[in-house]
């Protein structure tokens, strides 16, 4: 069922990890849900899975951006919320910064600062008519200990999310009086492609599940929409 | 006027004429708005974005290329977009000037139009040989997907370079449901909406489907402004009526804003939120319901925009300003300088300016209470007033969306 009540929520990376995690949480609580992910077939697979929009298409490209924001708004009518999960780790395996490229410093930097402000700018006018018309209005950005903790051979990535911290409080500063909302979250060492491709020896047992951190999330996401709204995506009870 | 033939949203060059209620007329600079408003001013503006709307591809029974310029489909659902109104031109692109552009081969219902990924089939010619209503043969998803890729912002002669997006989509873009930016609207930015704030200025928006503004074509440019649908949200509704009780003024950033509230408000009495199709042409003998200010590009006389001024100030104020646009060095087009005119004192109609929208009470279907809706309801068949937030919406008018 589609309906005007229904949160509209668009996440970048949607087809693996914390992002596949998040269109199967927030589909379930009965959000609209358009995603943006690269690779095609992917994409379409995932969207058939669940039910969501999919959006064929890469955060880190400048042309990509109004594409996708235009994709995303038509297909949803408008957006509540905007989460910018896809990221990019740098350097693999992880590296020393004396010893990374400078080519995949300014790949993590595109893909985890520049084009999340990319996105949020295209779809900010979105944003705000959803605040204006009280439907609630959240920018959620996913962050990163790394962002917090200098630990070594995560130059990259950690400055990178480092950045991305900053930028959500400042925007968070700059929009409150327009009534959107915005929140970077760590979601927690869990257990996906991305971190595999970091640790590859780590104990998978310890790890948490992308499915525990979409819950949360989700939460996170439901507290900050107004309590009114129906549609709002409610925890699971 | 000189033409503005780079896609600058906002300058510090940029220049305002403010043409106030007595006819008085100041050059200033843009960066000066807000301090021409009032505190208590309501600023409504069109918050569509503007679709990539021209596609380019070949006409299948004649193998020509063409140009098809999206530039009208029924509603602004988001899942209705398989079926437009389009007007087509032949080979070549906008570096020409649409009036020395190529005709399409001769089209004619059933001839498919393969458009990059998508093909589309004319289902009528609509009164003129260049302006068809067309399907998509794609899914929903496959035509957002093929816009996205491939279409391009309709675009003039007086711009060469290719527009993006970026270009066109003003700060406060929103929906995609233009076919052509509300330009009006490239003087806000977020700065500026502070500013309002501070002034006590109320900031609200409309959705309208702003349209093409020229065929090229005397003959179809004579149908211009097409039908635009449009969508009034509950908080622009509240915040106009509460100026009007309270003697405050509505300003409307662009033409399309003009033409979704005095549409709504001739249907109704006054401003009402939800969904409707603005199909009337505004002019010298409009008699304003709503608007008190219209902040607009400046216009080239014979344009329809340029009519709608007339509703605002009368023809010898509009003959003077225009002398001004020519001698001050102002620029036109839609990156062009503004004009801000307060509606003429003469041009104030009491009789039809009202704050409350008609209603009586109407018997609820389902529960038998009575509840107040929208008066047109009862006596309209067809779907005068299409609500989109029925959450949002008094029952009553919940009932006028369902009964559609």
């Amino acid at each position: 069922m589609q309906t005007d009540m229904q949160t509209r929520v668009l996440i970048t990376g949607g087809t693996s990890g914390l992002g596949l995690a998040l269109v199967r949480e927030l589909t379930a609580r009965g959000a609209r849900v358009a995603f943006v992910a690269r690779t095609g077939e992917r994409v379409a697979a995932v969207a058939r899975e669940y039910g969501a929009h999919g959006i064929v298409g890469d955060v880190a490209q400048k042309q990509n951006i109004h594409r996708i924001a235009l994709q995303a708004a038509g297909l949803l009518g408008g957006l509540d919320v905007l989460v910018n999960n896809a990221s990019d780790l740098g350097p693999t395996p992880l590296a020393l910064l004396g010893d990374t490229e400078c080519e995949d410093f300014e790949r993590a930097l595109v893909t985890n600062v520049l084009g999340p402000f990319r996105l949020t700018k295209a779809l900010l006018g979105s944003l705000a008519a959803s605040a204006r018309e009280g439907r609630g209005s959240v920018v959620l950005n996913i962050s990163s200990d790394a962002a917090v903790n200098a630990y070594a051979r995560w130059g990259a990535y950690g400055s990178s999310k480092a950045a991305l911290a900053h930028l959500t409080r400042i925007w968070n500063e700059e929009m409150a009086a327009h009534g959107v909302k915005f929140l970077a979250l760590d979601p927690g060492d869990m257990d996906t492609p991305m971190h595999a491709l970091a640790i590859p020896d780590a104990d998978r047992a310890t790890l948490k599940q992308p499915s525990i951190s979409a819950r949360e999330i989700a939460d996170a996401i439901a507290d900050l929409l107004p309590v009114a709204l129906p549609s709002a995506v409610r925890r699971a009870s | 006027m000189i033409a503005a033939d780079r896609p600058v949203q906002r300058s510090v060059e940029s220049k305002l004429l403010y043409v106030d209620a007595t006819g008085r007329i100041q050059s200033v600079p843009r960066s000066s708005l807000v301090a021409l408003l009032q505190p208590g001013d309501v600023v409504i503006a069109n918050d569509a974005a503007t679709l990539p709307a021209s596609l380019t591809g070949v006409h299948l029974p004649t193998g020509i290329e063409v140009e098809v310029r999206l530039a009208a489909r029924a509603s602004l659902a988001s899942d209705a977009v398989l079926r437009f109104n389009a007007v087509v031109f032949g080979p070549g692109d906008h570096r020409t000037r649409t009036e020395d552009r190529a005709l399409p081969p001769p089209l004619a219902p059933g001839q498919h139009l393969r458009l990059g990924s998508l093909t589309a089939v004319i289902e009528k010619l609509l009164g003129h040989p260049r302006l068809i209503a067309l399907r998509f043969e794609n899914s929903t998803a496959e035509v957002w997907a093929g816009l996205a890729q491939q279409g391009r912002p309709i675009q003039y002669a007086h711009m060469p370079q290719a527009l993006q997006l970026w270009d066109v989509w003003t700060p406060i873009a929103a929906q995609p449901v233009a076919y052509e930016p509300p330009s009006a609207g490239f003087a806000l930015d977020w700065q500026l909406l502070s500013a309002f704030a501070t002034k006590g200025i109320v900031f609200a928006t409309i959705t309208h489907a702003a349209g093409i503004s020229s065929t090229g074509d005397a003959e179809l440019d004579q149908l211009l402004p097409f039908d635009e649908p449009y969508r009034i949200p509950v908080a622009t509704e509240k915040a106009l009526r509460r100026a009007c009780r309270e003697g405050r003024r509505a300003v409307a950033i662009g033409t399309t804003v003009v033409r979704a509230l005095e549409h709504s408000a001739s249907r109704y009495g006054a401003v009402l939120a939800g969904e409707g199709v603005a199909d009337q042409r505004i002019g010298p003998h409009t008699a304003l319901r709503v608007v008190d200010a219209i902040l607009s590009g400046t216009h080239e006389p014979g344009t329809s925009h340029y009519d709608l001024l007339h509703a605002f100030t009368d023809q010898r104020v509009l003959r003077r300003a225009d002398r001004v646009l020519e001698t001050s060095g102002f620029r036109t087009h839609e990156f062009g300088d503004s004009v801000l005119i307060e509606r003429a004192s003469d041009k104030y109609s009491s009789d039809v300016r009202r704050c409350e929208a008609d209603v009586i009470f109407l018997p609820n279907a389902r529960t038998g209470r009575t509840v107040r809706g929208a008066y047109t309801s009862r006596f309209s068949r067809t779907p005068a007033h299409v609500v989109q937030e029925p959450r949002r919406l008094s029952s009553a008018r919940r009932l006028v969306g369902c009964t559609c």
